[in-house]
């Protein structure tokens, strides 16, 4: 039934360089996604709008600007692989925030900043992971939907935010915690790049290289057959969660440094932005797919459309547009790329 | 009584070609009325690719379909039903939240002024029931029915008019014991009314149970249509494989040793009641039950896949009663469920991973407790090695595989964690024939090797031929331990139906 096939056009010998150039496309959109295409089309046509597109102070603000939804995108990621979504990603930002910044200003000035900093950022990480706990324990062992769950714990999130600051920006954290974590820079490249980056090279060895990462994908893949493995299906539900609030606190600790106050309006629209990102990345949304290195592309390329369009003067509403459009056009390729993978023998 | 012997349907040369495949090759097939007609054959053999011809669910590449002596076009399944022609497959077309009156007229409801007439619909539908001299309650909702009667509203339904041929997928597959004997009297009502009934099925009990005539397919090929009374079952299986018996079976050697398993009076909270049995190294028990008397429950509690109520579990000389799968497989105990698409693979992980995938905790860690790829392929590669599985699969995405390839995958899981004991659990299921005897192959390694090896099946040859002791099941309940010579088909039907052995056309 099932006899070897081949795309027709490896078989070919091919004459021209257009055919050789379609043929490599095609691998490499077997291979890659569709994101490659996304992110060198993006490129080009915003060099082409604005010359400011392509300067190193561009790019690397750009990256600046990525570094809150790399990190937000690629904790999105760890409950997306498993079969579900995290809505509550914004809230986790939100209440972050507002603990740690609430925890910085309490030290008087008297205080060394650094043990107001280390207090506060703990602090804010804590309640991150009672967040993310909430969230795993209610879809890992009672069984809630994600979807129900995280939705409902970001509105108690974003409302105990807002209870705790009564809507008022908290101010007076340690100005070393802005300058280093909101402005810094080390060996002139910015510290949240940096601390991103790191964060995603520690991401990437745990999915790739131990037991619990692969635990992850193997139980949003079939959790079944991950529970007859004999891999502890409720506790690798619970770590996805756990892992997903972390990787967003940090995202907030960061956005906190960099807008210098504690707010509970920082979260936004995160949950979907990061679901997108994930999602033009390949992630499956029914779990079991999904890769770092992807992620952190798909979140570059839409703060790369953000910054390149706001270069090329396209209104925030048209943007809009844009996004929805080309999140829809990535879903489609994805499902076009599966279906010729596999003819090809698999893409897995 | 319409037992005239005339063809009711009848199929000359009949072809489906897909696409670098030959699913149905110059097939000849004739049903008269009221006969029992059952297709016999390996998956892939033909036998869904004929029906689906039959009920217009697709069309032949050649050949003719006649019905009552004048050649049909079946376009669709609802031309075919026109005629009166009309399949019920293992998937039901039912809403199980609708009343049972409701799912019988769904889509074309009597109606006044837009609105339902409820009185209409329940007169309808028991009108319809009565026909097929089918007795159900048309009020109570579909999902409150036993899949028996599930099936007999499904027939219901697909028939609102003329039932003249009734074709039947492997309706047993999912129905218990009762289940199966009020599907056996409803097919014997409607085989008395003259309905033809085309009945696809693989247990040999059941076909000598219910079969007129049987027809034969291999590899899309027509083999041989004869008569059920006095065909014997071997000659069948030879004719369905195209192997003597002993091609497909190796003979195991029997060298049972140290006692590995151990049950005492064990109880489940599904339905295995008190039952106490020992596994040994060296030897292969098979579990043999009818579906839903407990055969699968009871391993998959030793598993630790499901409630323990009472007993003990002894593996190893350790108490590991409601034991999780991860601690029992560290202890060397492998379980393959029957299920490879639900519970075994991650269809879209490709075949090294799912090999390995029980491993990674166990032996595949370097420095730093970091995966080391090159073990990990080196693990695949020696395991794919032994299950025959071709090198360039394991990159494939195991949803990619046919079904014996993905088997032989599950079979590499189990080989790449080098257990002690080992339990199958419908080992075979859909698979074709050269890969079960290559399946049966590994079994032999297995053993011999020293594991000890359980053996659950509903397909009693697999039991009868590979097993060297047999524990059988009735309701849950131990009834019957056979080795040696006292394994024998008939003592085995006679403990599952709490018989004296005899063969069952008589018995029946």
């Amino acid at each position: 039934m099932t006899t070897p096939m081949t795309v027709p056009a490896v078989a070919a010998p091919f004459r021209t360089v257009g055919e050789r150039l379609g043929h490599f496309a095609l691998r490499l959109f077997l291979r890659l996604g569709v994101l490659p295409f996304l992110m060198v089309g993006g490129i080009v046509v915003f060099a082409l709008l604005s010359d400011q597109f392509l300067t190193v102070q561009n790019l690397l603000n750009l990256l600046r600007q990525s570094v809150y939804l790399v990190l937000v995108a690629m904790g999105q990621m760890l409950a997306l692989v498993t079969g579900g979504f995290d809505l509550s990603v914004g809230t986790i930002i939100a209440l972050t925030s507002v603990t740690s910044a609430l925890t910085m200003s309490l030290f008087g000035p008297d205080v060394q900043p650094l043990v107001a900093m280390t207090t506060g950022c703990l602090a804010g990480i804590g309640s991150a992971l009672l967040v993310g706990l909430v969230n795993g324990a209610g879809i890992a062992y009672i069984g809630v939907s994600p979807f129900i769950m995280t939705l409902g714990v970001q509105s108690i999130g974003f409302g105990l935010a807002l209870f705790l600051t009564g809507g008022v920006p908290i101010r007076g954290l340690p100005a070393a915690f802005s300058d280093t974590f909101g402005f810094g820079t080390l060996f002139g490249a910015p510290i949240p790049v940096l601390i991103a980056s790191g964060v995603a090279i520690i991401l990437f060895v745990v999915m790739s290289r131990t037991a619990g990462g692969n635990y992850l994908l193997a139980v949003g893949g079939n959790a079944k057959a991950a529970a007859l493995s004999g891999i502890d299906t409720r506790r690798t539900l619970l770590r996805a969660y756990l892992g997903c609030a972390l990787l967003a606190s940090i995202a907030g600790l960061l956005l906190t440094a960099r807008v210098e106050t504690g707010e509970a309006n920082l979260g936004g629209t995160i949950a979907l932005e990061s679901i997108a990102a994930c999602v033009i990345a390949g992630v499956s949304l029914r779990g079991g797919i999904g890769r770092v290195e992807n992620v952190v592309l798909g979140a570059i390329f839409i703060g790369l459309l953000q910054n390149g369009m706001n270069l090329a003067n396209v209104g925030s509403y048209m943007q809009m547009v844009v996004l929805g459009t080309l999140l829809i056009v990535a879903v489609v390729a994805d499902s076009l790329r599966h279906r010729l993978g596999a003819q090809d023998g698999g893409v897995a | 009584m319409a037992t005239t012997g005339a063809p009711l349907l009848q199929v000359r040369k009949l072809c489906k070609h897909y696409p670098g495949v030959r699913a149905l090759d110059q097939v000849d097939f004739d049903l008269r009325q009221g006969e029992v007609h059952v297709l016999f054959g390996e998956n892939g053999a033909g036998k869904s690719t004929l029906i689906s011809l039959l009920a217009g669910a697709s069309q032949p590449s050649s050949g003719v379909i006649e019905f009552e002596g004048r050649p049909v076009e079946l376009g669709s399944v609802r031309e075919a039903r026109a005629l009166g022609i009309s399949a019920v497959f293992q998937e039901f077309s039912l809403v199980p939240t609708l009343s049972v009156a409701e799912n019988l007229l769904l889509g074309d409801e009597p109606r006044r002024h837009g609105l339902l007439r409820r009185g209409e619909i329940a007169s309808k539908a028991r009108e319809l029931l009565r026909q097929l001299d089918f007795q159900l309650d048309v009020t109570r909702s579909v999902g409150s029915l036993s899949r028996a009667e599930q099936q007999m509203v499904e027939i219901a339904k697909s028939q609102r008019s003329r039932l003249a041929v009734l074709i039947l997928d492997e309706p047993t597959a999912s129905l218990t014991e009762q289940e199966t004997v009020q599907l056996f009297a409803m097919v014997d009502r409607l085989r008395s009314k003259g309905v033809g009934i085309v009945y696809i099925s693989h247990r040999m009990q059941e076909i000598r149970r219910i079969a007129d005539r049987i027809t034969v397919l291999r590899d899309g090929g027509h083999i041989a249509t004869i008569d059920a009374a006095g065909t014997d079952d071997d000659r069948l299986v030879e004719m369905m494989t195209g192997r003597s018996i002993a091609q497909i079976y190796p003979t195991i050697a029997a060298r049972p040793g140290e006692t590995l398993l151990e049950l005492h009076g064990v109880g489940t909270r599904s339905s295995v009641r008190d039952v106490t049995l020992q596994v040994r190294r060296g030897e292969v028990l098979g579990l043999a039950s009818l579906a839903g008397h407990g055969k699968s429950e009871l391993m998959r509690a030793v598993f630790g896949i499901e409630p323990v109520t009472d007993g003990k579990i002894v593996f190893k000389g350790e108490d590991v009663t409601r034991s999780k799968p991860g601690e029992l497989l560290a202890r060397g105990m492998f379980y393959l469920p029957p299920d490879r698409k639900n519970e075994g693979l991650m269809l879209g992980f490709n075949c090294a991973r799912n090999i390995t995938l029980t491993m990674l905790q166990r032996g595949l860690r370097g420095r730093g407790g970091l995966i080391q790829p090159g073990r990990v392929r080196a693990l695949a590669n020696s395991v794919a090695a032994r299950v025959e599985l071709a090198p360039r699969n394991l990159g494939r995405a195991a949803g990619l595989l046919s079904g014996g390839n993905q088997q032989k995958v599950l079979f590499g899981k189990g080989l790449a964690i080098e257990a002690d004991l080992y339990i199958f659990d419908e080992p075979t299921v859909g698979v074709d024939v050269g890969t079960r005897s290559a399946l049966y192959q590994l079994i032999k390694q297995l053993t011999e090797a020293n594991a000890a090896v359980v053996i659950i099946s509903s397909d009693l040859p697999e039991i009868l031929n590979l097993a060297h002791r047999a524990c059988v099941l009735r309701n849950g309940r131990m009834v019957g331990e056979l080795c040696g010579a006292g394994l024998t088909e008939s003592a085995v039907l006679g403990l599952f139906f709490d018989r004296p052995a005899k063969p069952l056309r008589e018995a029946a």
